[in-house]
């Protein structure tokens, strides 16, 4: 089968959580976490998903991997196959192809295990080295991810946040995946902790030809590690392209805000800031039309009143706004 | 030298007789706390520069653990002028809390102590040394002339009461004398205003969890500014919050410092928050200030290797390197510091003189100053004056330890 350029089509995915209330525990309401979320992701590079809390992000993910029941609407393409529609036996072996790092390295390891089990059960459970070589491939995992292979048989508390965040990164990529969802990998981490990690996950995707999906609210540190990106509000992806031309031409108004927004390591820097009013609207009562009106400066009747599509303005580069041209 | 070879581990009876060794220094402290009527002059003294609002003086606060003694602060010396921003980063457990704790007198007792030097406060006519100060006088001090924004909007306010009786109280207990309680609510509306909460009535008459992120975190500034403080203490007020949310705070920050000619002691390890905000930029490192200076000297032309390993290995947007730089190695052990530069290990600048004793600190101009033996040869003059006063300090403090044990 000849090999497609896109490890991974997402087309309309979406993902709505029900509000249970009333008499009986009804439905009452839907969150809306993830509405209509279309992008391509080229194997071997990273796309970077970025946003404020509450926008979708971490859900997209996990709907991604099939980690959040049932999706609601849409489609995930993966390596050319519906994820959604292959059987559980099936499903099985796809999850040793597709893995995920999770945000809280102290909260996604369970203490009771030596660090040894942790990263080597799944290992055993699909089979991935015959039995005599489990140990040695172990030991050589750890030592890719810098982890000494002396330490398996040590319990995660006696580990610090960075290496810890190296045994989730360890377990990910003791399957051999080809596409690892990575939540938040950093943001528990201090700075220089934070440049190992970062550097980490860079050489082993040169190394085995991964290709990431890497969930952040830090904008600087995807940049760095991205090849393309998204932005992401209330469940929308607003607007989605290469690096170059998100961070160097950004055309959605709330891509612009978000990006004005960051502080400039540099006393100093003219700060040319668009600040955006009030909060995120709920996402169980989003607002009509586009559903950023409500916090747009540059907001019209027709906003307000008709959900815009996604366009692609320049190659690559698309945009779900009215108002750009 | 409690501990086994290389393992960070105690016998039990090594711990026992560690914790009761640590009772023994605590009890006194606390003996010397809890003392009735101390006579002001005792606490009252006097600034060194009147320009300045708080001065901290050469301060050690240690934590008396039962693995052993833990010296978050290790002669701290810095100076928070009036109406101006200082800055304080380094990473987690290099004692930049603790410092602003130690100011607040709000330290973890009795583990928590400060052991030596001075912080001075200055409240217009009076001086108050807040090492020594005691607890009545503190609990005036406290919200009147410090306050402090904490960390976690979600954890620093409480889930049972609405936040407007939260405000109330803060104001009742500071300067409530003889108000009525429809006073106190017309003021705490007036706070809430003023940290540009739209619907201030409303939000009053709500409870926390009703509030997103950034408004509690809002609610917390008011609280702070409430009773008009002189310094305010930011302990990462941003940290937990979005960037767009994060923009609109530190505007909030920088245009209530303006209204009240307030004070800031912003404590963060995020060095752009640092760049916009501060005025002086002070850098810890593992208890000990490694470089401090204006935001200008710091940002331009940082000095200690630290500070550079701090700004390279942090991504910056528009700015594109293949690889970020890592500093290697881990933070030492706070239990058992080395007797050298404690930075030494991670050093990759360093030299053959870095083996000695911890540098002193070098001053590159007025306002620059770090510690670090790669600018010790163009300053060797001036450095070993500082030296030899450093000398004198470490000698009149050992007598004063001669003191307190001819006491027991």
């Amino acid at each position: 089968m000849p090999e497609s350029e896109n490890i991974l089509e997402v087309s309309d995915l979406k993902k709505y959580f029900p509000i249970k209330g009333g008499y009986f525990n009804r439905v009452i309401g839907q969150v809306k976490a993830v509405d209509g979320v279309t992008f391509n992701l080229k194997r071997g590079t990273t796309m970077g998903l970025v946003g404020e809390s509450g926008c979708g992000k971490t859900t997209t993910g996990r709907t991604i991997l099939r980690l959040a029941g049932e999706k609601t609407g849409g489609s995930v393409l993966f390596d050319g196959q519906e994820v959604y529609d292959v059987s559980p036996k099936d499903m099985r072996a796809l999850r040793t192809r597709m893995q995920i790092i999770f945000q809280d390295p102290f909260s996604s390891l369970s203490p009771r295990l030596p660090v040894g089990e942790i990263i080597g059960e799944a290992v055993r459970e699909h089979g991935i080295v015959p039995a005599s070589e489990y140990e040695d491939y172990i030991d050589r995992i750890m030592d890719e991810c810098g982890l000494q292979p002396f330490h398996k048989a040590r319990y995660p508390h006696e580990f610090s946040g960075g290496q810890r965040q190296r045994i989730c990164i360890a377990r990910a990529l003791a399957l051999d995946p080809e596409f690892v969802v990575c939540d938040e990998p950093v943001s528990a981490l201090d700075v220089s902790i934070q440049a190992q990690i970062i550097n980490l996950l860079n050489k082993l995707q040169d190394e085995r030809k991964l290709s990431y999906l890497f969930i952040s609210h830090d904008l600087s540190v995807v940049e760095h590690i991205s090849d393309s990106v998204g932005v992401m509000y209330l469940g929308n992806l607003v607007e989605y392209g290469g690096k170059k031309d998100i961070f160097r031409h950004p055309l959605h108004p709330y891509t612009k805000a978000l990006f004005s927004a960051i502080p400039i390591p540099d006393p100093g820097a003219k700060m040319n800031r668009v600040v955006l009013e009030g909060s995120i609207p709920s996402p169980a009562n989003p607002p009509s039309g586009c559903k950023f009106h409500t916090r747009c400066p540059y907001a019209t009747e027709r906003c307000r009143n008709e959900v815009p599509a996604q366009r692609e303005i320049e190659k690559g580069h698309f945009v779900s706004c009215h108002e750009v041209k | 030298m409690f501990r086994k070879k290389g393992e960070g581990y105690l016998t039990a009876k090594e711990s026992r007789r560690i914790s009761k060794e640590n009772r023994k220094i605590t009890e006194e402290f606390e003996k010397k706390r809890k003392r009735k009527n101390v006579p002001e002059s005792e606490y009252i003294t006097q600034m060194r520069d009147p320009n300045n609002e708080v001065e901290f003086d050469d301060l050690h606060s240690y934590f008396y653990t039962d693995a052993g003694v833990v010296k978050s602060v290790d002669g701290v010396t810095f100076d928070v002028p009036i109406g101006k921003t200082v800055g304080i980063v380094g990473e987690s457990g290099c004692g930049k809390s603790v410092t602003s704790l130690s100011l607040m007198q709000l330290l973890q007792r009795p583990q928590g102590q400060i052991v030596s030097g001075e912080i001075r406060l200055n409240r217009g006519g009076k001086v108050y040394n807040i090492a020594n100060t005691p607890q009545e006088i503190m609990q005036d001090l406290r919200g009147n002339a410090v306050s402090m924004i904490f960390q976690e909007p979600m954890t620093s306010l409480n889930p049972v009461f609405k936040i407007g009786d939260q405000v109330d109280e803060v104001i009742a207990l500071h300067e409530g004398k003889g108000k009525s309680k429809e006073e106190i609510r017309r003021q705490t509306i007036e706070a809430l205003e003023l940290v540009g909460i739209a619907n201030s009535e409303g939000v009053a008459n709500m409870y926390p969890h009703e509030l997103s992120g950034g408004m509690r975190q809002r609610v917390v500034i008011a609280m702070a500014l409430a009773c008009h403080p002189r310094v305010i203490i930011a302990d990462e007020p941003t940290t937990a919050l979005d960037v767009t949310i994060q923009a609109q705070i530190l505007d909030l920050l920088r245009d209530l410092k303006s209204k009240i000619n307030a004070s800031i002691m912003l404590i963060t390890h995020d060095l752009g928050v640092i760049a916009e905000m501060a005025d002086y930029v002070v850098v810890m490192y593992a208890g000990r200030i490694v470089e401090k200076g204006t935001a200008e000297d710091i940002f331009y032309h940082p000095a200690h290797p630290y500070t550079l390993g701090l700004m390279a290995s942090k991504p910056v947007v528009g700015r594109e390197v293949s690889e970020l730089y890592s500093i290697p190695g881990k933070v030492p052990n706070p239990v058992n510091m080395p007797n050298y530069c404690y930075f030494r290990d991670r050093c990759e600048m360093k030299m053959s003189c870095c083996d000695g004793d911890y540098p002193c600190e070098i001053r590159l101009s007025d306002t620059h100053v770090v510690s670090c033996y790669r600018y010790y040869e163009e300053h060797k003059e001036e450095a070993e004056r500082t030296a030899n006063a450093n000398l004198l300090q470490t000698a009149r403090m050992a007598a004063a330890g001669e003191e307190v044990k001819g006491d027991a």
